[in-house]
């Protein structure tokens, strides 16, 4: 829809992210979570556990990992079609830059200005075995789709007894803050689609994630939606493998081992995290264990679970505004299951109950200040 | 469950209309209106066959009891006849494109001549020169990184025609691309200015990216980013202003890409069955970001939509303002009179690129683009007519441009000046009062940014 059209980020607004706090170096560029050399790439136990630690890498931003997951999509099953608002030029963000002369245009098209009718669309090519890779410009333009999406997409293999199914179904649309996107340029409607049995939803944090993570919901035998956070196609730049690989679904990753609290989140969220717990561990002798959830839904509650049995202590954030929210879900589990091991309150750092507010904007988020914030409350309870 | 409801209701109503008929129709009006057309000269190919002043309170009508046996009698088919040819239907004519003044601006009828002041055409001259002289200096602001974001209306500057014919009360739902029309309602330049900085007095109070304008003082809904959701609201707000008998409409305006939404067709079907008046302006400018118009439908234009939907309609030439203006005086005597939608295809084309965050180079070549603004282009349209009426002189334009560029200037210099919107904004308007949970949420960010008042740059906003 409205597609004001945000990939540039070079405004000066987006310095909030990065402003170190009492001198601490702050945001994506800084992150020790990226594989930001060859050498990081090829110790990158996740990697290696794929058999990937010795192929060849390339460097690759999200927005071209995203760009090389679709073409080996295409590559690798004929049926696999690209379709959105100008797709077919590269769409707006690029991300589809090149596939259609690659594949040509009956495989990767532009369509009406029709978000429900592309997920429709899509729905129906899906339910005919084929793979259909449906971009929404904005995520919070995917609204129109609702119905395709929670009714239809959703319920296919349930409400035909297994009869029809629509697993080739994934929805793309880049979501999230971007430090200028006002009200419709920057929503998280995760827990919209979370709620929804039937639907896969993934966030990924990177360019080897995405790849990895796009291709196995590409593959997976049931209905995704796939929300990139958009800060992060230009933003995070990695090495990546060129080779065909998937990460798994619903397995969330430790990405810092730690012992007294638990943090959790998704997404270009986990940037902000990493920059807390970097201050907390500066601050105190605490110890923080960083998990990325990689799938909302079906969570990975057991990997958290077995983390807070150890640590006693949760932090879960999301931008997504706090009430009814993921970290909402997530508090719950983890008290059913982690309940007399708990230390603290599960604290929850979100974004505010407001629609995400243009020049309000480093207020509402869960920057690292406020995560800073919970984790010492946390600790200190 | 609800729909299947929903159709048990029907098929009964449908029964007892049935039943009804074969004595006494249950309406007389749509018989009668059928027979006039079936015994006058046939329908033109533009005008459709049953549109009706709707009562505000519609009400289902039964066609069974029609007493032509040529005609088909099944309730949804109103005025078809049988035919024993097996044929489909596809493309007729192509809708005419009604035009006043050719690109030298020359009054092609003498019978179209625009009756309008002198004051009024320099008035709407002027706005337009505005117009492009803010659009100019606005976008290149937006390339120093001094607004976050933009969109320019070059090429479709005669859109302030259909402002012009309005009434200043009737009700404007807007698409992004119609700052002409509130400059020609009196929305000023500091107004543009405040909301495209979000300062203090931006009117949205800085919750918007820029160019979401909107004030209720000159009767301009606030622009939403999704498209076509204005359609169907459009229609709901000219039914309501039907109800109050304010003698007002709606005006309704979208890109032609907006067209392909739900939300649309929806919208358009709505209003003409609940006789709304609204003026549905559909900017046809060829593309949708990097969507050119043939990929975004394969019918005659947005146009032939409004005749399936029952709407009278009309397509005009999007660069001659006096079309436009003609057009818009005429729909709207039709919306206000009878209570009916109209459909406005205004046909032009986007000099501009999509906004200031798309380089429309990467989908068409500068040369096409070029080629356009020297062919025809609605401004030089416009100073034409107006020299030839004895009422502009060769080089008054510089002038006007070179004022309204100054003022945009001082405002803009003054906009940039004023801070950001207080942060109690931020909780404020999410609902009529502050839930228990924001109020909770405000505590928390005042202590944070107490605490941490560099990092949160506290400085940039307004204090209370």
């Amino acid at each position: 829809m409205l597609r004001l059209l945000l990939p540039k980020q070079r405004l000066s607004r987006v310095r909030h992210y990065t402003a170190p706090i009492n001198g601490h170096p702050m945001g994506i560029a800084n992150s020790s979570l990226l594989l930001r050399t060859v050498a990081s790439a090829q110790t990158d136990s996740r990697l290696s556990s794929l058999g990937l630690a010795d192929t060849e890498l390339r460097k690759m931003n999200m927005c071209q990992a995203i760009n090389d997951a679709l073409r080996i999509a295409m590559q690798t099953n004929d049926k696999a079609v690209v379709f959105g608002e100008d797709v077919a030029f590269g769409g707006v963000f690029r991300c589809s830059t090149g596939l259609s002369q690659e594949f040509g245009r009956e495989r990767v098209f532009n369509t009406p200005l029709t978000e429900q009718g592309i997920v429709g669309f899509a729905v129906g090519m899906a339910s005919r075995g084929h793979t259909a890779v449906a971009e929404i410009q904005f995520a919070d333009y995917i609204y129109p789709a609702f119905d395709q999406l929670v009714n239809e997409a959703a319920k296919f293999r349930y409400r035909s007894g297994n009869e029809f199914n629509v697993g080739g179904l994934t929805v793309r649309a880049p979501a999230m803050a971007v430090g200028h996107g006002g009200h419709y340029h920057s929503q998280s409607p995760e827990a919209f689609f979370a709620h929804v049995p039937g639907l896969k939803v993934v966030v990924p944090r990177s360019p080897t994630e995405a790849k990895g993570l796009l291709l196995a919901a590409i593959r997976d035998p049931n209905p995704t939606v796939f929300l990139e956070p958009k800060i992060l196609y230009r933003a995070a730049v990695e090495h990546v493998p060129t080779a065909d690989y998937t990460l798994p679904l619903s397995q969330a990753q430790v990405l810092k081992q730690g012992s007294d609290v638990t943090v959790v989140g998704y997404g270009s969220q986990i940037y902000a995290l990493e920059n807390a717990i970097q201050l907390v561990e500066r601050d105190t002798q605490a110890s923080c264990e960083l998990i990325d959830l990689r799938t909302i839904h079906p969570l990975d509650a057991d990997t958290v679970v077995k983390s807070v049995n150890k640590t006693g202590r949760l932090v879960v954030a999301h931008e997504a505004s706090r009430t009814m929210g993921v970290a909402a879900e997530l508090a719950s589990v983890v008290q059913e299951r982690c309940f007399l091991r708990l230390e603290s309150p599960v604290e929850r750092v979100c974004g505010l109950d407001v629609p995400h507010p243009l020049v309000f904007e480093r207020f509402y988020m869960p920057c690292a200040v406020r995560v800073y914030e919970a984790i010492k409350r946390s600790l200190a309870y | 469950m609800a729909s299947v409801f929903r159709l048990l209701r029907t098929l009964q109503s449908n029964n007892g209309l049935l039943c009804k008929a074969s004595s006494q129709p249950a309406f007389s009006r749509l018989p009668q209106q059928m027979g006039r057309h079936h015994g006058s000269a046939p329908l033109t190919r533009y005008r459709c066959a049953y549109t009706r002043a709707v009562p505000l309170a519609s009400a289902a009508f039964s066609t069974s009891s029609h007493p032509m046996r040529k005609k088909v009698m099944f309730p949804g088919s109103l005025n078809s006849e049988y035919t024993h040819e097996l044929s489909f239907a596809s493309s007729v004519e192509s809708i005419p494109t009604y035009q006043v003044m050719d690109t030298d601006g020359k009054v092609l009828d003498p019978a179209n001549e625009p009756q309008v002041s002198e004051e009024e055409a320099k008035t709407m001259y002027r706005n337009m020169l505005t117009l492009n002289a803010m659009d100019q200096i606005l976008y290149e602001s937006q390339r120093q990184g001094r607004i976050s974001f933009y969109m320019t209306s070059f090429g479709e500057e005669a859109l302030i025609g259909s402002a012009a014919a309005l009434d200043p009360k009737d009700l404007v739902f807007g698409q992004y691309r119609e700052a002409g029309v509130l400059l020609q309602r009196g929305f000023t330049i500091e107004q543009f200015m405040n909301q495209c900085y979000s300062n203090e007095k931006d009117l949205g109070k800085g919750r918007q990216m820029p160019v979401h304008y909107g004030t209720k003082e000159l009767h301009f809904q606030t622009i939403s980013s999704p498209l076509a959701t204005q359609i169907p609201q459009a229609a709901g707000a000219a039914y309501a202003m039907r109800r109050e008998g304010s003698k007002l409409c709606t005006i309704c305006y979208f890109g032609e890409g907006a067209a392909s939404e739900g939300d649309f067709h929806a919208g358009l079907n709505m209003a003409a069955t609940l006789g709304c008046p609204v003026i549905f302006y559909c900017r046809n400018n060829g593309y949708a970001i990097s969507t050119p118009s043939i990929e975004q439908y394969r019918g005659d234009g947005i146009a032939s939509r409004g005749i399936g939907y029952g709407i009278d309609t009309i397509r005009v030439d999007g660069n001659d303002i006096w079309a436009i203006y003609a057009a818009t005086k005429a729909a709207r005597t039709i919306a206000v009179e009878q209570n009916k939608p109209v459909l406005i295809e205004a046909m032009t084309y986007r000099v501009s690129h999509h906004s200031t965050s798309d380089d429309s180079s990467a989908y068409r070549s500068k040369k096409e683009v070029e080629d356009w603004s020297k062919r025809d282009n609605p401004i030089s349209r416009m100073r034409a007519w107006l020299e030839n009426k004895g009422w502009w002189v060769k080089g008054e334009d510089a002038e006007i441009t070179k004022s309204a560029k100054a003022k945009v200037l001082e405002a803009f210099a003054a906009a940039e000046q004023l801070k950001k919107p207080a942060i109690r904004h931020m909780f404020e308007d999410v609902y009529s009062e502050l839930t228990p949970e924001l109020v909770r949420e405000k505590e928390e960010i005042e202590a944070l940014i107490k605490k941490y008042p560099d990092y949160y740059q506290v400085n940039d906003y307004a204090k209370s």
